[in-house]
């Protein structure tokens, strides 16, 4: 290939047509234009969003929510917090189990060579360092300041890598079109939800529902407090006595702790 | 070298209305069953809440590996001079950004808010490997775009070293990130290793090299051009070199988890008892995707001989069927196992803990699936038509005149 | 030739977009822009007046809306006045048995303007759109004989 041919000006032989040439850079021009209206108007038209007077006070990572659940006390056959927590939250089965979200369950479990056994709930454990909001790619799983991990329906576009990487299997993905929510505890299809702590009742000075029904009707198995307020309960529980984190081997510190397990 | 021509597919036969036409047909298909899925939720689709990545992300990991895969041809040419590789390089472009598309579009349709692709695109938490995909997905077009460019246009050949260099650079790191994604996750036992990333390059390599080889075999034949067995052979023994590689990659994978025995659980899941999984590892990725490929490819066959082309294309689809093989115990096989919450408990409960997770595909996931590679198909079929990426002739005589060749092929 | 063709082409699609755009700026005072289509029958809402007047919801409220989202969201910030279950039980539209209608039916409050608009609503994919009974007010409750409410917001 000599050097010159680069030099000369290409034609109509070489499969160059000047005429479609100009005709894409004409297009190309005129849909610039016509997007530039569009572009404008949205600027003209969006005005500054009104300053949200904040009547109650953050979230503050002063404090840590957790749970104490003492196995001792949680029965083999009880499963009144995953009644309750269907029940609050609004979680309705549709008959079908692999599919049917749920947010706590009841975990039974045996050791095959001792035969010793032991009924535990689980839930969203509410990682120090979840591995559900580090690997969602818009954001959308975080944790609150006060350590409560959540979903952002807002943000999620519905991936399921969050549910992947939950060592505890603590999210579900809803497979269907929901309808009557409740008011506090928005869920809709598409997006992956798991046990909240139940944040409405807790900005409420509530306890979660499933901590209120056991301690009602059944073991008094669980407490809930502030892990980081030395003159709590539950503080003063764990610092007394043993207590351990399922899979704590990950290195996750989650703020759900277990007794006598 | 003689220099080469380019030429786009002429004429409209009836044989190019007709695979446009199938083409179309399984791309609407496709997104029928997507809307079905998006409309009705998830629960029509086999996957659950313990097997939450189904069929969709079988075919789309198989195609967005493959794309960057694809891509090898170009690179070999460009980046590491092997002249005979040079004219294969605009088709390699090509193939790899509409198999990448396909397998995005799959990915995309698949998610549980598809409507909500603007917010994946705009809000980003960089902690995440899958945010930083979306960049190296999207940045493999515009590089691979622009590096297509430089090959075609005459005037700007000069940088085709340059973009080729970053161009195969860049498809390092997508495939990297891509087996990120499951190496990145500590909680499954099957995904939590180093060896994810290196073993998802060397399976592009190998499933990017067979696509290609099926692809560019079917875009000569269909043209009606000569394609001489020089390249097919060359290519089917490149082909054969990376199968080598990918079962490397697998041993090491296997046997570091066996070695620790906190792992042998799972890796007697898959290598023995596991059922499906246990017959698509070793009859679908080792026996039919690795062994009999590399037999194929590398057998003393005379080399102008119908056997030796013949042995190339069965070699390249047995590859990919093995591929498919593997994806599908890697994505689906390593979530059927349970998670390990209490090692060494018997564990039982209503969400399905402690025990293996039945999963069955169903018709809009694998319909879905299908159109990605309707879709891929698709820009290749229209590229060609429309554009100079094929060689007018890719005949022994015209790639390379001093080929040892005592008959020429007729 | 070619070239003053396509130069042609080009000024009609740039005086038709401009006078789009013309039309659009100017007309945006104006309430009757589009003769022909009825003005879509707003439901009033409960109380005496909103968190905010009306001409400002009518065009910020989607702002307020995902403002306030994430800071009760993200911080936790539950403030009476901009929380949406307050505007859905204010805003509230009951049907013949004087239950709260949802968003199904098209004379619920969001869905009367958005539907002339034609705007789609993705919020109650995810939120309820009708109070719970437990909010509702007395009179509203299920099985009451209070009358429907549906009054056209007729001034502007």
């Amino acid at each position: 290939m000599s050097r010159k041919t680069k030099d000369r000006k290409l034609t109509k032989t070489d499969g160059f047509d000047p005429a479609r040439r100009s005709f894409l850079g004409a297009m190309a021009t005129a849909a610039g234009v016509t997007l530039a209206p569009g572009v404008i108007l949205y600027g003209i038209t969006k005005s500054s969003p009104a300053n949200a007077r904040a009547l109650d006070s953050a979230a503050s990572s002063d404090v840590r929510w957790g749970m104490l659940i003492d196995l001792n006390r949680c029965d083999n056959g009880c499963d009144d917090c995953v009644s309750a927590c269907a029940k609050e939250n609004g979680l309705r089965g549709f008959g079908r189990p692999e599919t049917d979200a749920q947010w706590i369950r009841k975990v039974d479990i045996k050791n095959p060579d001792t035969g010793y056994s032991k009924s535990l709930p689980v839930m969203c454990q509410h990682c120090e360092e979840p591995p559900c909001v580090d690997v969602c790619p818009t954001g959308a799983s975080f944790k609150r300041a006060d350590g409560i991990v959540l979903v952002d329906k807002h943000t999620c576009i519905g991936c399921r890598y969050c549910m992947m990487a939950c060592p505890y299997k603590a999210r579900s993905f809803v497979h269907e079109v929901l309808e009557d929510q409740k008011s506090y505890a928005p869920r809709g299809k598409g997006t992956v939800e798991s046990c909240t702590l139940c944040v409405h009742r807790i900005d409420a000075d509530q306890q979660p529902a499933c901590v209120e029904a056991c301690s009602d009707t059944g073991g008094g198995a669980m407490l809930f407090g502030d892990l980081n307020d030395p003159g709590s309960e539950i503080a003063t529980r764990v610092a007394k006595y043993a207590s351990q984190q399922i899979r704590a081997d990950l290195g996750l510190n989650p703020g759900i702790r277990y007794r006598n397990l | 070298m003689k220099q080469v021509t380019y030429s786009e597919v002429k004429g409209s036969s009836t044989k190019f209305y007709a695979l446009l036409a199938l083409l179309g047909a399984f791309v609407l298909s496709a997104l029928a069953c997507a809307f079905y899925m998006e409309h009705s939720g998830h629960h029509v689709t086999g996957m659950t809440n313990q097997i939450v990545w189904g069929m969709p992300h079988v075919f789309a990991i198989f195609l967005i590996v493959a794309a960057s895969g694809a891509l090898n041809v170009a690179s070999i040419g460009t980046v590491f001079g092997k002249t005979i590789y040079k004219p294969l390089g605009r088709f390699s472009g090509l193939l790899a950004v509409a198999l990448l598309v396909g397998g995005l579009i799959v990915l995309v349709l698949d998610l549980g808010r598809p409507d909500r692709l603007i917010v994946a695109m705009t809000s980003y938490n960089f902690k995440s490997i899958f945010a930083w995909n979306i960049f190296l997905y999207v940045g493999f077009i515009v590089v691979v775009a622009a590096y297509l460019w430089v090959q075609m246009e005459r005037r700007m050949n000069h940088y085709a070293k340059t973009a080729g260099l970053v161009a195969f650079v860049w498809r390092l790191i997508l495939t990297t990130g891509t087996g990120s994604i499951f190496g990145f996750i500590v909680a499954r036992e099957v995904y939590d290793s180093a060896v994810m990333a290196p073993l998802f390059i060397a399976m592009s390599f190998s499933f990017g090299l067979a696509a290609y080889i099926l692809v560019l075999l079917a875009a000569y034949r269909g043209s009606d051009r000569e394609i001489g067995d020089v390249v097919i052979r060359k290519l089917g023994r490149l082909l054969g070199v990376f199968i080598a590689a990918v079962l490397f990659f697998t041993a090491v994978q296997h046997l570091a988890n066996l070695y620790a025995s906190e792992h042998t659980a799972v890796e007697r899941f898959i290598l023995v008892d596991g059922g499906v999984y246990t017959a698509l590892f070793w009859i679908g990725q080792i026996l039919v995707g690795s062994l009999i490929p590399m037999y194929l490819v590398f057998r003393p066959v005379p080399e102008d001989s119908q056997a030796s082309n013949r042995g190339v294309i069965l070699a390249s689809t047995l590859v990919i069927i093995g591929g498919f093989a593997q994806v599908y115990v890697i994505v689906i096989g390593g979530q059927a196992f349970p998670l390990n919450l209490f090692p060494g408990m018997e564990v039982s409960s209503s969400f399905h803990d402690g025990m293996i997770s039945a999963y069955s595909p169903t018709l809009p996931e694998i319909g879905l699936g299908l159109g990605g590679i309707a879709v891929a198909g698709l820009i290749v079929l229209i590229g060609i038509k429309l554009l100079r990426f094929l060689p007018v002739s890719l005949a022994n005589a015209a790639i390379d005149p001093h080929h040892k060749l005592t008959i020429d092929k007729p | 030739m070619k070239l003053r063709r396509t130069s042609i082409g080009m000024l009609a699609i740039m005086l038709v977009c401009l006078s789009s755009l013309a039309n659009v700026v100017y007309a945006q005072d104006s309430v009757n822009m589009d003769a022909g289509v009825p003005l879509p029958a707003i439901p009033m809402g409960q109380g005496d007046s909103c968190v905010k007047d009306t001409d400002f919801m009518r065009r910020n409220h989607m702002d307020l809306l995902k403002h306030q989202r994430d800071e009760t969201l993200l911080k936790g910030l539950r403030g009476e006045q901009y929380s949406l279950k307050e505007c859905i039980s204010c805003h509230a539209v009951y049907g013949p048995d004087a239950t709260p209608l949802t968003v199904a039916s098209p004379e619920h409050f969001c869905r009367s303007c958005h539907d002339y608009a034609a705007v789609s609503i993705d919020c109650f994919q995810c939120h309820a759109s009708r109070p719970e009974s437990g909010d509702l007010p007395a009179g509203h409750q299920p099985g009451s004989t209070f009358p429907t409410t549906a009054t056209v917001n007729g001034s502007q």
